[in-house]
C-alpha cells in the first residue's frame, strides 16, 4: 500500500479552482520534489494535505495509508503523521518552544496510545536535535518563532520535523529566504531524517535545494495539474530551460 | 508556565465545577436596607458605637447618593436597576464558630473549602500559606496566626480587628477609600459585615503569603466585605485573594472594599484570582462585582503592586489603583481579563501620582470571547507637584470570534511638564493563521487557543506567586471552555 495516494484532487480558494485533478502516488521511503511556476498550486496542494480549512476541496480523494485524509481535522492528520514545515511559519508570543514542541509530541503519543514524554525524556533529545541543526540551546526558552529571523524560524521548522518523526514530510518552499550556510543546514537535517519508513514531498520553486536533498522523482505542477514527472535529471533540465517549455507541453495537452 | 495542556483540556470539559451548595444552618437579618437593619448588624456583630455611627454615617450619604444619582451610569456594562431592598445584607452560619481551633468549624463548611481544593487542613500542614476564609459574611478560621503573631503581624478577620486593634482600625479605615468615594463604597461602608484586616509592624518582612478565600454560599445575599491592609515602615508584605461562588439563578451583588495603606518604604503586594459564578451561556445569574480597592503609597519609596486574573462574575466593574503620595513611591498595576459568553467587565486602574519621581506600570490584558465585552478603562494622573514622574502603561486586547468586544479607554491627565508617558496598545484577534499551526503539530483546536491566551497573558502571570499562576492558567482553560467551533 502508497502512503500517500492522491487521485483527481480539485481543490478552491474563495471559489477560485487552483488544483484541477492531480495524481501522485508517494511510498515510503521515497522523497518527491514538486516545482512550477508561481501559481501554480504547490502551496495549495501542500495546505490541502495539512488539512487547512480556508482550501475548499471539490473532487477527487486522498488516501494516507488507506486512511481518508480528506476527512481529517489537521490534528488528525498531523497526529496520523503529516507534518508541514512552513513557508512563512507563525509567531505565538508568550510560549516557549520546548513547551510547546512537548505539548504537540504529546498529543501525538496520546493519540497512539503512548504514555507522554516528561521534561527528562524530552530534553535530551531536544538538545541533541538542535546541536544537528546548530540551533543555541538559549533557543529553548524564546517563545516560538517570536523575534526570529527568517533562517531561525526555517531551522526551528526542521527540528520540529526532527523531533516529531512524521510518515510523511511536507516542505514548503523551506528553500526561500535562506542563504547558502543555512540552506546547508537545513538540508543536513532533512537529510539525516531520510529512512525507509519516512517520505519527502519537497515543494520548491528552485533546483537549487535539490543539489542538496537529492529526490528520487520530480514532479511539474503547472496550472493545477502535473505536467510531467521523470526523475532528477528533469530538475536539471527545468533549471536550464525555466518552466516554459513544461507549460507549453501541458496548454498542448490540454489542446490535444 | 509548567501545567500541562492536558490538564487545561480536562478543565475546558467541566462545567463550573464550583457549583454546589453547603446546607448549614443560616443566621439571617431580614430583607431591606435601612437603618434598624445596620443597627442590627452592628449589635449582632457586638460592636461597639463609633464603628455603628461610622456606618450609619456612611447609611445617610449612600441614601442620598441613591435620591440624587442613583449607580454610577458611565462604565461601559448593561444591567437592569439593582433594588436594593430586595436584598438580604447580612447571613451568617448559626453555629457560629470561634477561631482557636479547625475542630470547632462546621463539617459542611470545612467540606466546601475540601471541594473548592483548598483543605485547610492540609494548608495547616503545608508550610507558607496563612488562610483567613470568609464563608458568606463571617471569617471563619484563621489559620498560622500565633506564627504571625511571633513578630507582631496582625492577620485577623475585620471583626476581631475592630474588638482587639480599634486605635488601628479607627486611624485608618477609610482614610483611602472614603464612603463618599461612590455608590458602592458607601454601601459597603454601611452594610460591610466582614473581611480581612493586616498590620505589618516596622521592619518585619512577613514570612508567608497571607491568603483569603471568599465564598458566596446564601442565595440572595450580597456579600459586603472589607478589607484593610497596613504595612508600617520599610516591612513587606504579600497577599493573595482568591474568589468563588455557588451557581444561583439570581443575580448577587459583591460590593467589596480593599484599602491598602504603605508607609515609608514598605511594599505591598495583592493577588486576585477572581472566578465568581459568570452566569450561563444566555447571560442568565452571576455574580455582579461592584467593587473599589485603593491603596495608598503614603511613604517614601513605598511600594504597591496590584495583580488581578478576573475570569468570572456577570458583570465586573473594578480599578484597583495607587495613590502614590510618597516621593518615590512605585504603583504597579497587572491585569488579565477574560469575558465569555455574555459577561461584561469594565476593569482598569487608576495611578494618581502626587509625589516627585513617583512611577508607575500598567500591564492590563484584556480578552473577549462568545458575546463577551471586555473594556478597559484607565487613567494616569500626574499632579503638579510630581516632578519626573513615570507612566509606563500597555494594554492589550485579545479577540476570540466575531461576536464579542474589546474597549480602551485610556485617560491622561498630566500638569508637570518634566513627566514621562509611555502608552501601547493593541487589539488582535486569535488568527486562523497561529489555530492552524498548532493544530498542524497535534494539538487539538481548543488547546491550541488556550495556548495561545497563555501565551498572550504570560506577563501579568510572571506577577503571581507560583501556585496562584498556575490556577489562573487553568482557569483561563475551563472559561474559555466553547469558545472555539
Amino acid at each position: 500500500m502508497a502512503l500517500l495516494e492522491i487521485k483527481d484532487l480539485h481543490a478552491s480558494v474563495d471559489g477560485q479552482e487552483i488544483l484541477k485533478g492531480v495524481n501522485l502516488t508517494v511510498n515510503a521511503g521515497e522523497v518527491h520534489s514538486i516545482m512550477g511556476p508561481n501559481g501554480s498550486g504547490k502551496s495549495t496542494l501542500s495546505a490541502v494535505l495539512a488539512r487547512r480549512a480556508t482550501y475548499e476541496v471539490t473532487g477527487g480523494s486522498v488516501l494516507l495509508n488507506g486512511k481518508d485524509l480528506l476527512a481529517m481535522e489537521p490534528e488528525e492528520a498531523a497526529c496520523e503523521g503529516v507534518f508541514l514545515a512552513f513557508q512563512y511559519p507563525v509567531e505565538i508570543p508568550g510560549i516557549g518552544n520546548a513547551y510547546f514542541l512537548r505539548s504537540a509530541m504529546n498529543a501525538i503519543r496520546k493519540h497512539h496510545g503512548q504514555d507522554e514524554l516528561d521534561a527528562m525524556d524530552f530534553l535530551p533529545l531536544y538538545k541533541e536535535r538542535m546541536k544537528l541543526l546548530e540551533i543555541d540551546e538559549k533557543f529553548m526558552s524564546r517563545s516560538v518563532n517570536e523575534g526570529f529571523s527568517g533562517g531561525e524560524k526555517k531551522r526551528n521548522e526542521i527540528l520540529q520535523l526532527a523531533m516529531l518523526e512524521p510518515k510523511l514530510a511536507i516542505l514548503d518552499e523551506t528553500d526561500s529566504g535562506l542563504d547558502i550556510d543555512a540552506l546547508r543546514i537545513v538540508s543536513r537535517g532533512v537529510n539525516a531524517m531520510r529512512g525507509p519508513d519516512r517520505a519527502f514531498l519537497v515543494i520548491t520553486h528552485y533546483q537549487r535545494l535539490l543539489d542538496y536533498i537529492k529526490p528520487d522523482f520530480v514532479h511539474v505542477l503547472v496550472d493545477g495539474k502535473i505536467a510531467r514527472s521523470g526523475g532528477p535529471e528533469l530538475a536539471i533540465e527545468l533549471e536550464k530551460t525555466g518552466y516554459g517549455s513544461a507549460e507549453a507541453e501541458a496548454l498542448q495537452a490540454q489542446h490535444a | 508556565m509548567s501545567s500541562t495542556v492536558d490538564t487545561i483540556r480536562d478543565l475546558a470539559r467541566q462545567d463550573y465545577k464550583w457549583g454546589f451548595v453547603t446546607e448549614v444552618d443560616e443566621d439571617r437579618v431580614p430583607k431591606g436596607l435601612n437603618e434598624d437593619i445596620v443597627r442590627l448588624i452592628s449589635a449582632r456583630k457586638g460592636e461597639p458605637e463609633w464603628m455603628l455611627e461610622w456606618r450609619l454615617n456612611a447609611l445617610r450619604h449612600w441614601f442620598q447618593m441613591a435620591r440624587e444619582q442613583g449607580e454610577p451610569k458611565w462604565a461601559n456594562v448593561k444591567f437592569p436597576p439593582v433594588d436594593y431592598q430586595d436584598i438580604v445584607y447580612y447571613s451568617a452560619p448559626k453555629k457560629k464558630p470561634t477561631i482557636e481551633s479547625l475542630d470547632q468549624v462546621d463539617p459542611e463548611i470545612v467540606k466546601t473549602y475540601e471541594k473548592l481544593g483548598i483543605p485547610l487542613e492540609e494548608r495547616k500542614r503545608l508550610a507558607g500559606v496563612a488562610v483567613d476564609a470568609v464563608f458568606d459574611s463571617v471569617s471563619v478560621a484563621t489559620t498560622f496566626k500565633d506564627k504571625l503573631a511571633e513578630m507582631g503581624v496582625i492577620f485577623c478577620s475585620f471583626s476581631e480587628a475592630v474588638k482587639n486593634h480599634p486605635g488601628l482600625v479607627k486611624k485608618y479605615l477609610g482614610s483611602v477609600v472614603p464612603h463618599t468615594d461612590n455608590f458602592y463604597a458607601a454601601l459597603n461602608a454601611a452594610v460591610f459585615t466582614d473581611g480581612s484586616f493586616v498590620y505589618v509592624p516596622k521592619g518585619v518582612r512577613c514570612p508567608m503569603e497571607l491568603s483569603t478565600y471568599f465564598r458566596i454560599n446564601a442565595a440572595e445575599t450580597g456579600q459586603f466585605e472589607r478589607t484593610l491592609i497596613v504595612a508600617d515602615e520599610g516591612s513587606h508584605v504579600s497577599y493573595l485573594e482568591g474568589c468563588t461562588a455557588p451557581i444561583r439563578d439570581t443575580n448577587q451583588l459583591h460590593a467589596a472594599v480593599v484599602e491598602l495603606i504603605a508607609l515609608d518604604n514598605a511594599q505591598i503586594k495583592y493577588s486576585t484570582v477572581q472566578n465568581w459564578y459568570p452566569g450561563d451561556k444566555e447571560g442568565r445569574g452571576g455574580i455582579y462585582n461592584f467593587v473599589t480597592k485603593r491603596g495608598k503609597c503614603a511613604g517614601r519609596n513605598s511600594k504597591i503592586s496590584w495583580t488581578q486574573v478576573e475570569t468570572g462574575s456577570a458583570i465586573t466593574w473594578k480599578y484597583p489603583s495607587c495613590i502614590l503620595q510618597g516621593d518615590g513611591s512605585v504603583g504597579e498595576f497587572y491585569s488579565v481579563a477574560l469575558t465569555n459568553n455574555r459577561q461584561q467587565a469594565d476593569t482598569g486602574t487608576k495611578m494618581i501620582h502626587i509625589g516627585k519621581n513617583t512611577r508607575s506600570t500598567i500591564v492590563s490584558k484584556g480578552i473577549s470571547a462568545g458575546h463577551g465585552q471586555n473594556t478597559y478603562r484607565g487613567q494616569v494622573k500626574i499632579l503638579k507637584g510630581a516632578t519626573n514622574a513615570r507612566n509606563y502603561t500597555q494594554c492589550d486586547s485579545l479577540l476570540i470570534g466575531d461576536k464579542c468586544g474589546a474597549h480602551t479607554f485610556p485617560y491622561i491627565d498630566v500638569r508637570n511638564s518634566t513627566a514621562k508617558m509611555e502608552h501601547e496598545a493593541s487589539t488582535s484577534k486569535i488568527g486562523e493563521d497561529q489555530l492552524f499551526y498548532l493544530r498542524q503539530r497535534g494539538l487539538k483546536a481548543e488547546d491550541a487557543v488556550s495556548m495561545i491566551v497563555n501565551g498572550f497573558c504570560k506577563t501579568v502571570f510572571k506577577e503571581l506567586p507560583m501556585e496562584f499562576a498556575v490556577e489562573a492558567q487553568k482557569l483561563l482553560g475551563v472559561s474559555l471552555e466553547g469558545s472555539v467551533g
